[in-house]
């Protein structure tokens, strides 16, 4: 009990660590450079009490629920050496972790927001939510295809510069035939998909992967799934506004 | 009582969206590897503070990082605001004129880059796989000049309504030639570092600055010009780790004056 009230209280500071440089930008500028009254102060502190005490409990709960499972798995399947079994569970590992990342959730809550005002999707509430729920799922597929791709990657050593690049340059291509409008939302849910859930768990796997197997570095192998992970989504995405342009 | 029970439905649905990953994981630790749940009491405790945790941190969200940044953004671009500090009285504003947005865009991308308890891990896991080579400090500003820079960018970017597609192609082509020079150890960190610097509370603060401006400035619209930012806090990292690594590499060149040019490559391995 003693030594979870101590972990709680360290995630506690990180979280408040997280959100203070966000805060002092934000005071300088308004201090020194704007030097105009802010409405609704005392909402905004509430509700920056309200991310960090969020952020606490949940990384608290990551931490003595799903780091432990996860990593045993990812070691385990390593271990075990199950080319299928390593391959679903890089799937499912992507699309789970991803489904309940929280910076997705708000992105694409406001993504959907912006295009009811552009006039792009119907206003009402079921349009929304569908429009929301469609791009996580659509990113959520995209991540499990990445973590995928990457341990295939590293079971046969193929070059990971070579396939980033060759993605990057089909991101170029099916841009030029997308519609416009996808294009930025697509663009950063490649950067969205990779922070606090995704992270760790997916760094347990690739280093747990590289350093299971003979004649690999995890300095070279180990890294490289997040690379993935931030590129299959621009990509899905864009696929995605296609085929809903023509529905 | 009205936000109790919005924070209510927030828990509900953050269930739901928990429900996936645990359910995954159980199937995978009962059923493949046929094993028992260690400390499953702490286990449902844990999964208990993730679903109250996840739920709280959205509705915060609504409240805080979604409306800060969109003000920001309304404050800077505010015309008042803009003639009194660009001394321009004319009608029409050019795009140096929004210098104090490009410089809160740097120093948000830089400050909360700095910050990010995961670039920190990755550094120190980077410093020790590279036997010290790699170093902690060295990474970590390099990210942050990336991001910062990128953030920047962006906001010039949607200040000037030029398609993202161009900044972005560009981007990527500077990083083929970086990767075709850069030190090979150091690729596979660079490529990563691109995810790494975008935090679960910096994201929606610069999503909601570039949506923000979109609004703010005449002729944008916020679906077409307000997303892209964090693409952009995504691309450059990759730019300023694989330039600190061909930095280390040309410093090293200097020091050995030129000489054993055989195994450069090993050399440069070394470098870092």
């Amino acid at each position: 009990m003693k030594n979870s009230l101590i972990a709680l209280s360290k995630d506690a500071v990180s979280s408040l660590r997280d959100l203070a440089p966000i805060v002092l930008v934000i005071a300088v500028f308004q201090g020194f450079v704007i030097q105009q009254p802010v409405h609704g102060f005392l909402s905004l502190v509430f509700g920056a009490l309200l991310v960090v005490a969020g952020l606490t409990f949940f990384i608290f709960g990551l931490r003595i629920a799903l780091f432990p499972i996860g990593e045993e798995i990812a070691h385990s399947l390593a271990r075990k050496g199950s080319a299928v079994w390593l391959f679903s569970f890089a799937f499912v590992l992507g699309f789970g972790t991803t489904i309940a990342e929280p910076a997705l959730m708000a992105v694409a809550g406001e993504a959907a927001k912006v295009a009811v005002d552009a006039g792009a999707i119907e206003n009402n509430e079921e349009a929304i939510a569908n429009y929301a729920l469609g791009l996580r799922l659509v990113v959520a597929l995209s991540v499990g295809v990445a973590l995928m791709l990457g341990v295939f990657r590293i079971l046969t050593n193929w070059s990971l510069p070579l396939m980033i690049i060759s993605g990057y340059i089909l991101v170029v291509v099916v841009t030029a035939v997308a519609p416009s409008e996808i294009v930025g939302i697509a663009y950063d849910s490649g950067g969205v998909t990779t922070s606090t859930v995704t992270v760790p768990l997916v760094a347990a796997l690739g280093v747990g992967l590289a350093s299971s197997l003979k004649g690999r570095n995890p300095m070279t192998d180990g890294f490289g799934l997040i690379a993935f992970a931030s590129l299959t989504p621009i990509l899905f995405v864009l696929v995605y506004g296609i085929i809903m342009q023509w529905i | 009582m009205d936000l109790i029970l919005e924070a209510l439905k927030f828990v509900l649905n953050s269930a739901k969206d928990i429900a996936p990953i645990v359910f995954f994981l159980f199937v995978f630790q009962l059923l493949v590897l046929r094993e028992r749940i260690p400390n499953v009491n702490q286990v449902l405790v844990g999964f208990a503070f993730v679903t109250v945790g996840l739920g709280l941190f959205l509705v915060g969200l609504e409240q805080t990082l979604f409306p800060l940044g969109r003000l920001m953004a309304q404050q800077l671009t505010n015309p008042e605001f803009l003639h009194e500090v660009s001394g321009n009285s004319g009608d029409s504003l050019a795009w140096q004129d929004f210098y104090w947005v490009y410089l809160f865009a740097a120093a948000t991308g830089f400050a909360t880059t700095l910050a990010e308890p995961a670039l920190k891990a990755v550094s120190l896991k980077a410093n020790a796989v590279s036997g010290g080579a790699i170093g902690v400090w060295g990474l970590r500003v390099a990210v942050a000049i990336g991001a910062g820079f990128g953030v920047a960018l962006g906001c010039f970017r949607i200040v000037t309504g030029l398609p993202l597609h161009y900044f972005i192609a560009a981007g990527y082509l500077i990083v083929v030639i970086q990767t075709a020079m850069a030190p090979r150890i150091i690729v596979p960190l660079a490529y990563d570092s691109g995810g790494v610097t975008t935090s679960t509370v910096t994201v929606p603060l610069v999503a909601a600055l570039g949506l923000g401006l979109a609004e703010a400035i005449d002729g944008r619209s916020p679906l077409l010009d307000g997303f892209g930012l964090v693409a952009f806090t995504c691309l450059f990292p990759i730019i300023s780790v694989l330039a600190y690594g061909q930095l280390a590499v040309l410093r090293q060149n200097k020091a050995f004056n030129g000489e054993q040019k055989a195994d450069l490559r090993e050399e440069e391995d070394h470098a870092l």
